[in-house]
């Protein structure tokens, strides 16, 4: 198991809270993103996630080390599932430890903020009638790398 | 050579994952016209360009060997 990285099994997030955690660690966050049946009132069957997973793991590793440097002290894990996914199954884990809370939680919604920015990962959604990849991929993106 | 890999919505309409493309000492610009050339449908920047891992600019040169990505709009999370 890495610290930064995607897999194709079911996470399991505690397994990440316990890799940052260390003695001088007084907060832990702990992040899942799960997968969501109803978005703008069209239900989802399953998603379907897939990534470049090297590019993915060096951009988790990168956002990892921008949390490092914006909030000294604090200690990083991230995993990204892919493959597809059911209704309720975590696909993302972050999780943040530092010595006080502030920057635990602040560091954490950063890092789930950059990964939609940054890191390549694209989600399909698998409606009764029809399937599309989320991230408008006709038009041209906006945002920096 | 280089190698050129395709992601999501652009891997369904190329049809392919990766290729080789004799693009070397070429610009990741020239790649874009390459691509917009051979698949007609990809609309030039609809995707950022990536050379070996990292996010390219369009004057960067490809050099043999070099694994070039397209990476559409990203929606992880």
């Amino acid at each position: 198991m890495k610290t930064f990285e995607i897999v194709s099994h079911k996470i399991e997030p505690q397994q990440y809270a316990d890799m940052v955690l260390r003695p001088e660690a007084g907060a832990v966050t702990l992040f899942t993103g799960h997968v969501r049946e109803w978005t703008k009132g069209v239900k989802t069957l399953y998603l379907s996630y897939e990534a470049y997973i090297p590019m993915a793991e060096k951009k988790l590793a990168q956002i990892g080390a921008e949390i490092e440097e914006q909030w000294p002290g604090t200690k990083t894990a991230i995993a990204h599932r892919i493959g597809e996914l059911a209704i309720s199954d975590i696909a993302v884990v972050i999780a943040v430890s530092s010595p006080h809370r502030k920057a635990a939680y602040e560091a954490n919604e950063y890092a789930i903020e950059r990964i939609k920015e940054i890191v390549p990962i694209w989600k399909k959604e698998i409606w009764e009638d029809g399937e599309e990849w989320i991230g408008d991929q006709k038009k041209k993106p906006g945002g920096a790398v | 050579m280089i190698t050129v890999h395709y992601f999501a919505g652009l891997k369904e309409l190329t049809g392919v994952a990766q290729e080789q493309a004799d693009l070397s000492g070429r610009t990741v610009e020239e790649l874009w016209q390459w691509v917009s050339e051979k698949y007609p449908g990809i609309e030039a920047g609809a995707a950022r360009v990536a050379v070996n891992e990292e996010y390219a600019l369009p004057e960067d040169r490809l050099e043999t060997g070099d694994v070039a990505a397209f990476i559409p709009p990203v929606s992880g999370g």
